[in-house]
Order: C-alpha cells, then structure tokens, then sequence
C-alpha cells in the first residue's frame, strides 16, 4: 500500500514536470510579452489539476495491469511460436494501443469539430463523434498495419529507410488527388499516432525481437517500428478523405 | 452548484466513453494471453485494478483538456495575434505580412524546445541510444538537437499558417532533405533519427500545439481552421529527423576533421 502511494506520488511529480515546461513558456509570455491575464484561470487551473491526476492514474494504471503482461507476451512471441501468430500479434496490439491514445482522441474530436464548423458534416454531437471515431479507428488501422509490417522486417532484416522512403512517395503521390480539407489532419494524425501506450509496447516487441534473433544490432533493428506507424497513418487518413 | 452538476455529467460521460476506448487492450492481452499462450494472468487483482485506473485517469485527462489544454493553447495564439495586430495597426489587419507576427514564432519556438527537451519517452529514448551507440551518441545532445528540432517545426508551422502556404510542399521539402540525408547518414544512425520524429510530441503537448495551430488560423484574416490550422505536429514530427542526422553527421565530421588536424 505505503509502496504504491509513493510510486503515485512519483507519477503526480512526473506530470507535473511534463506541465512544468508549458506553464512556464506561456506565464514568461503573459507577464513579459502580453502582460495580460488569462481569462477564465480558475477553470484552467481546475482543468490541469485534472490532467495531472488524470496522466499520474493513467501511467499507474498503465505500469501496474497493462505493462507487465504486454511486455511478457511481447518477449514471448518474438522468441518462440510461429511467425503467422507473432504478426497477428502485432497487429493487434497496434490497433488496441492506438484507440486508447489519449493525445490522437484529442486530436481526432478537433478535427471533427472543425470540420462540423465548415459545415462538411452535420453540426451535431452524434456526427461529430461517428466523425472522430471513424478517423481513430483508421489510424489504429494504419498503426497495426504498421507494426506487423515493421516486425516482417525485423525478422527478414530488411533495411528500414527503403521502406520509409517508398512511403513518402506514395504520401506525396496521394496529396494531390485528397480533398484538401483531409491533408493537414492526415499529416498531423502520424505524430500523435504513436505515444503513452503505444511507445513502451511496442518497443518491447522491436528489442526482444532483435534480441531474440541472432547477429543483429538492436540500434539498427530494435529501433524503426515507430517510424513506420508514424508514416502509416498519413496515407490512411489520406484515403479515409479520399473514400469518405 | 449547476457548475458542478455540468462537471460531474461530463465525467460520467467521458467515464462511459474511455471506457469502450480501453476494452480493445484488455481484450488483446486476454485473449493472447489465455486463449493463445493458455496461461493464467498473474496478479489478476492489480491487472483490475489497474485497468480501472487506466479508465479513470483517461476521463480525467480528457476532462482536464478541454478546461485546460485546448483554452490554452487557443488563448496565446488569440492573444499573441492581437497584440501583433495591434502594433501593425488593427484597422489592416487583413494587409499584415507575416513579420509582424513574429512573437507568434517565437512562442511556438519556445514551447516546442521547452516541452521536447522535458519530455520522459525522449529522455529514454536518449538514454538507449547513447547506450546502444557505445558512447559516440551523447544522450544530452541527442535530447538537444531533437529539441531544436520541434522549435524549428512548430515555428516553421505558424509561419505556414500566418501565410496560408500549402502543407504539402513544407512536406515534400522536407522529404527531400531527408532522403539525402538518409543516403549519406550512417546506417546505425538512421532507424534513431526516423523513430525520434514520432516519439517527441508528448499525450500533453499534442492537444496544445494543436489548439495553438486552430486558434491562429481563426485569428488570421483569409485563413480557414479546417484547410490551414492544422500541420503543426506535422512539421514538428518531421523536422527532428533532420537535425538528429545533421547532428550525427556533424560529429562524424568533426572527429574526421580534429583527427587529421592532430595526425
């Protein structure tokens, strides 16, 4: 009990130091460069009392229940058992990851806000979020696409930038015939694909992979599966304008 | 009173929501783990109560970031566009160039350097490189640069959004970059420079930059939210790959060069 509290008290520090960097940034600019207040700053500070609490539960959460076994079943797949089931895996735990990244449902409802506001989908609660959810479930989509892909390539070694490279292609290819209204949410959709969850598990299968092969340079192989989910999205997102 | 009915409705909502958004992982590890594997889950308990941490933290974390993240972000890029109108005289705000707006690139320098070189994945990140590198990686640099990275992009991308110049060619530019920069970088260095691009923006900088991004293009004359607001973390992604592999081929330069200054 006394040991869990104290590792809650280190999450609560750890949020607040991920704060600390913007509270600071925005006061320097409201008392030096603006100098003038920001309105509504009890609501703010309730708001960011809660996403401290809400990030330090979350990673608790997270780091107690989900880790471990993620991790476990990670290191077990890539060393033994078929390939068939360590793809499907992969894929899997790509698109789980990613439906439950906090930073892509934020992003994901402002884009259906937005494009309600332009009146391209009904102004509506409903068709917002039938909106968001369909642009999430398209990424996580394009992420256990990712995943599965990058961990063939672990295992047949192949070099990580042909693939990346050939991707840029077909994202520049696709640009132009997408409906613009598409283009900056599909481009911003590959950062914030890959995140809290995401990052720890599946870095878990990329080392234990290049640990569990022979011969390879876990910085060369290890490394890469991020890339790969960070490009993925763009050209799914792309589509999901172009088909929607 | 009412304000606190509002909040407590909004958080059984949002309980109700997160709630579907964490069954897709528990049923991955389940059904991988007892049905595939055929083994018990250890600590059943903590993996609960766990699991409902995980869901309380999420609703919280998305309640907290509509109160607080996304005013944020929105309040600095209408008050920093506002004051920039202001001393460009108000009443032109439509003829304004974009350096009048030069606060705006400033902020968005500031809290894509100050938010990246705190951030914990890249701390980690760092750390395994400098490991995995055998020294010729210095994790303090590699944090640094990746920074200097996301200051560049976020700024870059305001200044996208105060001119109304398309995303797309800021992107194929800075594919291109990266592509020659790929063909002459190290082969070790690539797959860290690749990945450092999608690690750096943070759960709590995301829904920031992205409120900042909207917020401006609302501000700005002749901009539309939908076409021009977005494409900050775009660019913020993109541009850490560059100056991880600058950085990289920098250093090898520069032991080259100090070698044969002293051979």
């Amino acid at each position: 009990m006394r040991q869990s509290l104290l590792s809650f008290a280190r999450l609560i520090l750890n949020a607040i130091r991920d704060l600390a960097p913007i509270v600071l940034v925005i006061g320097f600019f409201q008392i030096f460069v603006l100098q003038q207040p920001i309105p509504n700053l009890a609501d703010i500070a309730a708001g960011l009392v809660l996403v401290v609490l809400g990030l330090a539960l979350f990673v608790q959460g997270l780091e107690a229940g989900l880790f471990p076994i993620g991790e476990a079943l990670a290191h077990s797949f890539a060393r033994k058992g078929s390939l068939t089931l360590l793809l499907i895996f992969a894929f899997t735990l790509g698109f789980a990851t990613t439906v439950a990244e906090p930073a892509l449902i934020a992003v994901a409802g402002k884009a259906g806000e937005t494009v309600a506001e332009a009146g391209l989908i009904a102004r509506e609660e409903a068709a917002i979020d039938a909106y968001a959810s369909g642009l999430r479930y398209t990424v996580a989509l394009a992420v256990g696409v990712a995943i599965t892909f990058g961990v063939f390539r672990i295992v047949k070694g192949w070099p990580v930038h042909h693939f990346i490279i050939a991707g840029y292609f077909v994202v520049v290819a696709m640009t132009p015939f997408a409906p613009p209204e598409i283009v900056g949410i599909a481009y911003d959709s590959g950062g914030v694909a890959t995140s809290t969850i995401t990052v720890p598990l599946v870095t878990a299968i990329g080392l234990g992979l290049s640990t569990a092969i022979g011969g390879r340079n876990p910085l060369i192989d290890g490394f890469g599966l991020i890339a790969f989910a960070s490009l993925t999205p763009i050209i799914f997102v792309l589509a999901f304008g172009m088909l929607g | 009173m009412q304000a606190t009915v509002d909040w407590a409705v909004t958080l059984a909502q949002t309980l109700w929501a997160t709630f579907f958004d964490v069954v897709p992982i528990v049923a991955t590890l389940f059904v991988f783990q007892v049905l595939v594997l055929r083994r018990r889950i250890p600590n059943l308990r903590r993996v609960c109560i766990g699991f409902a941490y995980v869901v309380v933290g999420l609703a919280l974390f998305l309640l907290g970031l509509e109160h607080a993240l996304f005013p944020l972000g929105e309040t600095m890029a209408v008050q920093l566009t506002m004051r920039s109108q202001a001393l460009g005289g108000a009443a032109q705000a439509v003829g304004l160039g974009w350096q009048h707006y030069g606060w705006i690139y400033v902020f968005a320098a500031a809290i894509g350097f100050a938010t990246t070189i705190a951030e914990p994945a890249l701390i980690a990140v760092a750390l395994k490189a400098g490991e995995a590198s055998g020294g010729t990686l210095r994790p303090f640099g590699l944090r640094i640069v990746v920074a200097v990275g996301v200051a560049v992009g976020v700024a870059l991308g305001t200044f996208r959004i105060v001119t109304g110049t398309p995303l797309y060619y800021y992107i194929m530019a800075g594919y291109v970059v990266v592509i020659v920069q790929t063909a002459f970088a190290r082969r070790a260095i690539i797959p860290l420079a690749y990945d450092s691009g999608g690690v750096t923006t943070s759960t709590v900088t995301v829904p920031l930059v992205t409120a900042l991004g909207l917020g401006l293009a609302s501000m700005i004359p002749g901009r539309s939210a939908l076409i021009d607001g977005f494409g900050l973390i775009a660019l913020a992604s993109l541009f850490p790959m560059m100056t991880v592999m600058g950085y990289a081929q920098l250093g090898a330069w520069w032991r080259r060069a100090t070698r044969r200054a002293l051979g």
